[in-house]
């Protein structure tokens, strides 16, 4: 019983971990486009560890927390696109160290046609 | 066919239903499984969402590959994210490139596109039918081949095996 509580309590400051890094890079990044990576990619394995680290500590929790696990999973990246498509739609500025923008191109190359 | 969707989303209803329960009693698994083949029924009647799933033994252990390679992207996205976001340097060199997909269905190129925000350093920005934008946090080649190949491709020979 001992052991699996240390594991687990490992799994969550694991995740904490990357908790904070995350939260680290949306101050450390330059725009929202590189906040927003380095914001989903941390928070949702970050997330991950800290749920199944849980799982670990409490077993009666196992199904509702697998459940969480996969809800994060699947929402968690269309949240940040939907964050990115509509900041790109808004014309919202790319940092100055970007090198290349091809969805700005091709929109431009759709309006000169029309 | 629309019976393949019915199942599929019965089924997934019926896990969801044992895992909030936690419990194996013959009397709940009974009344989860009526009650979630009633939902599909009454709201999932003419769907098509999951008709592009191919059922074949040979799906099942892409699907498998498919989970082991994920979790491994992830580790590693969260690693490279930890070394850009501790490194003094910032070393970032970001860019908006465009990639191609071959993938036909619709369910397939939301997961392509959900696999591609979770993987190291690239996150999609939209989809337009084939083309597929993606905010590259450190692009190393402008090309939409040579773009595709390092992005999309980990996935798509995978994905392509159970959508189609």
């Amino acid at each position: 019983m001992e052991t699996l509580k240390i594991i687990g309590a490992f799994i969550v400051l694991a995740g904490s971990i990357f908790l904070f890094l995350g939260s680290l890079g949306m101050v450390r990044m330059p725009d929202l486009y590189n906040r927003i990576q380095a914001g989903t990619k941390a928070s949702t394995l970050g997330t991950i560890l800290t749920l199944s680290g849980i799982i670990f500590l409490s077993s009666g929790w196992t199904g509702k927390l697998v459940i969480l696990i996969l809800f994060v999973l699947i929402t968690n990246p269309v949240s940040s696109h939907i964050l990115a498509r509509a900041a790109h739609s808004v014309k919202l500025k790319l940092t100055d160290k970007t090198v290349t923008d091809k969805l700005t191109e091709d929109e431009e190359l759709i309006n000169e046609k029309q | 066919m629309k019976i393949k969707s019915f199942l599929i989303i019965t089924i997934v209803l019926f896990g969801v239903w044992i895992m909030l329960n936690n419990s194996f009693d013959p009397v709940l698994l009974i009344i989860g499984a009526i009650a979630s083949a009633v939902i599909a029924l009454i709201f999932c009647s003419k769907c098509s969402v999951f008709n592009d799933i191919r059922l074949t033994p040979k799906s099942f252990i892409y699907s498998f590959a498919y989970i082991f390679v994920f979790i491994f992207e992830l580790i590693k996205s969260n690693l490279d994210v930890a070394y850009r976001v501790l490194s003094p340097r910032l070393p970032i060199n970001p860019g908006i490139v465009k990639v191609k997909t071959n993938l036909k269905s619709d369910l397939g190129r939301m997961t392509l596109a959900n696999s591609i925000t979770l993987t190291p350093g690239t996150l999609t920005v939209d989809i337009k039918d084939e083309f597929i934008y993606v905010h590259w946090i450190d692009v190393t080649n402008k090309d939409i081949d040579a773009a595709t190949e390092k992005i999309v491709k980990t996935f798509e020979k995978l994905l392509i095996e159970i959508y189609g």
